[in-house]
């Protein structure tokens, strides 16, 4: 459970509540951003996600290898993405 | 080397053995990698098969559902039973057997548990079931306990008062620490957690290389990261080194995520002592929703019996945990103990030491076995 992944920020939603729309591993899902609200996050950024959270803002070219790094996890990373898939934060 | 073709980047990973294999000369070290992160990846690729027989890898107590001890287990199930309540968990919480069940059993036997993804989908099923009391299941390390407090402070603003926080989060350091004081265990450094160190930063470990003489290397998660780190602590040893060094700089910072640290700072305070799994009562080392939100805190709404059990006699996670003995060494290991019917802990998450060696490690080491490799 203390896996993080990446995803791409691809829509700031409603400032407000923190939430920003992200691709993860093809999919789009709602996270919350509040706690890299000091770090400005906009579209295009990349960000490690856990438990519906962005962490931390990653490099892309980092992140691909983050991400190449988890899918050698097997199924430790399909369980990942298949729980991030089924949040429904709003 | 016969472990090496799966990797990302075999020629790296390579290399990497060969300036390891350089680096331990004569030497014998022994290295804890701090976080079950890390011994997932150890275990699924063969790690120890790659290193020389001189550098011995311990498994640390860094998985948040293996140091959970039983007795907040069966405290978890009495407030899931609780009349009106919909408790909600982490699904890896939901087989981690109490002294009398597990939080599945419980929900067999009725009980209305949920597991979600993230303390905010707790939140909205609250949102969602006005006339039910909803509570979350609060487990994890400073990854995870920031996103707790960032959901708390929802509620507070959304006014949602059927929703509380059952919290058991814990902090690293103070086991990292219990671990260096404690007298059986000779470590020459450690491999340090990726996702932790996100939120804190790099400055909490300082204490290891300053009071205590060991190199600290903070890893990534994939085979190529802990066997840089590996490399990293080495040569520190053999430059006559010794300090804190960041592996992981893509994802971690010396300073942390400030924000969420401020987040943990106004949800959470210290409490004075939390038993772990294996390590015993260990001063300020766990969190509990501070006084001014009480309304949230599952602890002072529901009876909670609190009662302390002892592990079952043949289980043997706190010794695992500990780093005092290989998976493999426990008693029940393999037989009264495995991934479908776990006695501990430890073979429960994906991230405990014993899952992770069952499901891979033991399939490696019989390949090393075999092709005459040294374990």
């Amino acid at each position: 459970m203390c896996l993080g992944i990446p995803g791409e920020v691809v829509e700031l939603l409603d400032s407000n509540r923190h939430l920003a729309k992200v691709d993860v591993a093809g999919v789009r899902r709602s996270i919350n951003i509040d706690l890299l609200e000091d770090e400005s996050v906009a579209p295009g950024d990349w960000v490690l996600i856990h438990v519906g959270f962005a962490m931390a803002k990653i490099d892309e070219s980092e992140a691909q290898r983050t991400l190449e790094g988890l899918q050698l996890m097997g199924q430790a990373y399909t369980d990942e993405v298949r729980a991030v898939l089924e949040s429904r934060i709003a | 080397m016969r472990f090496v073709d799966e990797y990302r980047d075999p020629a790296a990973a390579r290399a990497l053995v060969a300036h390891i294999t350089a680096l331990v000369g004569d030497g014998h070290y022994k290295f804890m990698e701090v976080c079950g992160g890390h011994t997932h990846t150890i275990y699924r690729h063969g790690i120890e098969h790659l290193l020389p027989t001189s550098v011995e890898l311990v498994h640390g107590p860094g998985c948040p559902v293996c140091v959970i001890p039983m007795g907040r287990i069966d405290d978890a199930i009495a407030v899931a039973q609780a009349s009106g309540v919909i408790f909600t968990s982490f699904g890896d919480m939901m087989r981690v057997p109490g002294s009398n069940g597990s939080l599945l059993g419980a929900q067999a036997q009725g009980a209305d548990i949920r597991v979600v993804y993230s303390p905010l989908d707790a939140l909205r099923v609250a949102v969602d079931n006005p006339e039910r009391h909803i509570v979350f299941f609060a487990v994890g390390f400073e990854t995870t306990a920031p996103s707790t407090a960032a959901t708390v402070l929802r509620a507070r603003q959304d006014g949602v008062m059927n929703f509380s926080v059952f919290s058991n989060h814990v902090t690293i350091v103070p086991p990292i620490k219990a671990i260096l004081e404690s007298p059986d265990l000779r470590l020459d450094g450690f491999i340090g957690p990726g996702h932790v160190s996100t939120v804190i930063g790099q400055r909490p470990y300082r204490f290891v290389p300053e009071e205590y003489g060991k190199p600290f290397v903070t890893a990534g998660f994939e085979p190529l990261d802990i066997l840089q780190a590996i490399a990293m602590l080495l040569t520190q040893i053999s430059e006559g080194r010794c300090c804190v060094e960041n592996q992981y700089t893509r994802c971690v910072s010396e300073a942390g995520n400030p924000r969420a640290l401020a987040f943990l700072k106004e949800v959470f305070e210290l409490r004075p002592h939390f038993e772990w799994r294996g390590l015993g009562f260990i001063p300020e080392s766990a969190l509990k929703l501070r006084a001014e939100f009480a309304q949230w805190d599952a602890e002072l709404r529901f009876e909670v019996p609190g009662v302390r059990v002892a592990d079952p006699k043949a289980c043997q996670c706190g010794e695992v945990l500990k780093g005092a003995i290989k998976p493999w060494e426990c008693k029940v290991f393999g037989t009264a103990c495995t991934p479908e019917t776990p006695i501990g802990t430890c073979m429960v998450s994906s991230e405990g030491a014993c899952a992770a060696y069952y499901n891979f490690g033991r399939l490696h080491r019989e390949v090393a076995v075999n092709m005459g490799g040294p374990r």
